[in-house]
């Protein structure tokens, strides 16, 4: 698992990414196999990201409470899950998955470790 | 006016007291008063008539004893009144006391009777800190308790028809009617427990409402998924290849999924007892506690979320007969830890 705060900074400066939080979103959600947008003190976020690590998956996450954009962002998930909380939310293969019921109950019925292989992140 | 034969018993008895009375300790006076009687003021207004007759007694009969130093007397009278008097009073105290006493035992018997009849769900189990009022029912808590008790009654009723139909070689369709009931059954299960979750999530998480043994398995509000598949797996045999990796596959996922979640409990606990152990001055932790009962809600609605899913996968991967198989294993698996809770419970208890 490996933690992104300023990467979009050394590629570009901030005001190119646009002001839309939906745009830097997308963006980021298509930049690596397993996305996960989080919250540091969430522990339904830690949940999910145990999740993953338990399975070998290395995703790459966001924690909003530690981006200076992070509550526009968060706004932005909420209207996009039409739900009260924002986080946990995960993009696999650049595609939005769900929350974390969402996320289980792929696991449970089979379909996240072949979506996991498509993408790339998980390997026999 | 009475004969002096007739008054002389009483007149005797009177004189008896006044002997009585002289007895103890005073002198005799040798000085004799005469004929006229000793009469106490006031034993009583029903002596006065015999007090009369006194006067008729012969002088000789105790004459000795009516030359008591009357002061004496008087003054060993009054108190001796005054004893009766406090003893009557302290009397009617404690038959007051313990007549409010007993209408106070009558109205606690009927209000434990009540809670009795509404499920048992009193007091002593609730919150009485600042986030539950103090001495109050929690109406969402004694429905649950109510309900789950029906659930129950009503899940052993589906035992004995799986059973029956699985011995009776029953047609796949009346089977797959019997396996969706069992669905249907548990996932009300969930949906009464999210209600719960809502008035009190602590009493679900707690696993008060379950019986013993199975508290002892008690995971995040109920069952453990991985462990109900084990004790499925064991009664579904033969499996096909695909359906042994399907299997599998399921066993690991949830066990995956179970870890998680234990691990998000893991992290609302040690965040909780950091805020509440720092920040003693402020008023902060208050709030999060309230945070922490959100999140402890949205874990256990999860974990309810999960158990449904597994068992929702489990009927997919398995055909008609051995999904009927496996939900008479699951029934009579939780069956068998209530009747050995209930055993436990009646045990003979050592005395003293």
């Amino acid at each position: 698992m490996h933690y992104q705060v300023d990467s979009w900074g050394y590629h570009m400066p901030a005001r190119s990414i646009g002001s839309d939080p939906m745009e830097r979103v997308v963006k980021l959600a298509s930049e690596s196999a397993v996305v996960i947008f989080s919250l540091s003190s969430c522990c339904m976020c830690h949940a999910v990201k145990r999740l993953f690590c338990g399975m070998g998956v290395n995703p790459t996450v966001y924690e909003l409470d530690k981006d200076p954009r992070g509550t526009d962002m968060e706004r932005t998930l909420m209207r996009l899950l039409g739900n009260s909380q924002a986080v946990p939310v995960v993009f696999i293969g650049g595609k939005l998955i769900g929350a974390m019921d969402r996320v289980m109950g792929s696991h449970i019925n089979g379909t996240l470790v072949p979506l996991l292989k498509e993408a790339g992140a998980l390997w026999l | 006016m009475n004969s002096p034969s007739t008054e002389l018993p009483r007149s005797m008895a009177i004189y008896e007291q006044f002997h009585h009375i002289s007895r103890w300790g005073d002198g005799f006076d040798s000085n004799n008063t005469g004929s006229s009687a000793i009469v106490p003021a006031d034993v009583g207004l029903k002596n006065k008539a015999e007090y009369i007759s006194c006067e008729q007694v012969e002088p000789s009969i105790s004459d000795q004893e009516t030359n008591k130093p009357t002061d004496k007397i008087r003054r060993r009278l009054a108190q001796n009144r005054e004893a009766a008097r406090k003893s009557r009073l302290r009397k009617k105290a404690y038959v007051q006391q313990l007549e409010s006493s007993r209408l106070k035992l009558a109205q606690l018997e009927q209000e434990l009777e009540r809670a009795r009849q509404q499920g048992i769900y009193i007091s002593g189990a609730s919150d009485t800190g600042c986030f539950g009022l103090p001495g109050t029912v929690n109406s969402g808590i004694t429905a649950f308790e109510m309900e789950y008790a029906h659930w129950v009654e009503e899940q052993n009723r589906q035992i004995c028809e799986l059973r029956t139909a699985l011995q009776a070689h029953v047609s796949d369709i009346e089977l797959r009617i019997l396996v969706e009931s069992g669905l249907n059954h548990y996932c009300n299960l969930f949906r009464m427990k999210a209600d719960a979750a809502k008035a009190d999530v602590f009493y679900l998480i707690s696993g008060i409402w379950r019986t013993s043994a199975e508290r002892f398995f008690h995971w995040i509000g109920g069952f453990r998924p991985s462990e109900i598949l084990n004790v499925v797996v064991l009664q579904i045999e033969p499996l096909t290849d695909q359906q042994h990796l399907e299997v599998c596959n399921l066993r690991q996922s949830s066990q995956q999924a179970e870890d998680a979640l234990s691990q998000g409990v893991d992290k609302l606990q040690q965040s909780l007892a950091e805020g509440v152990a720092s920040d003693l001055c402020s008023g902060n932790y208050k709030a999060q506690m309230v945070d922490a009962i959100d999140k402890l809600e949205a874990l256990e609605n999860f974990a309810d979320h999960l158990r449904q899913q597994t068992l929702q996968q489990m009927v997919r991967i398995l055909t008609t007969r051995q999904a009927a198989r496996g939900f008479l294993a699951m029934g009579e698996y939780f069956h068998r830890l209530r009747a050995l809770s209930s055993l436990w419970a009646a045990r003979p208890r050592e005395s003293g």
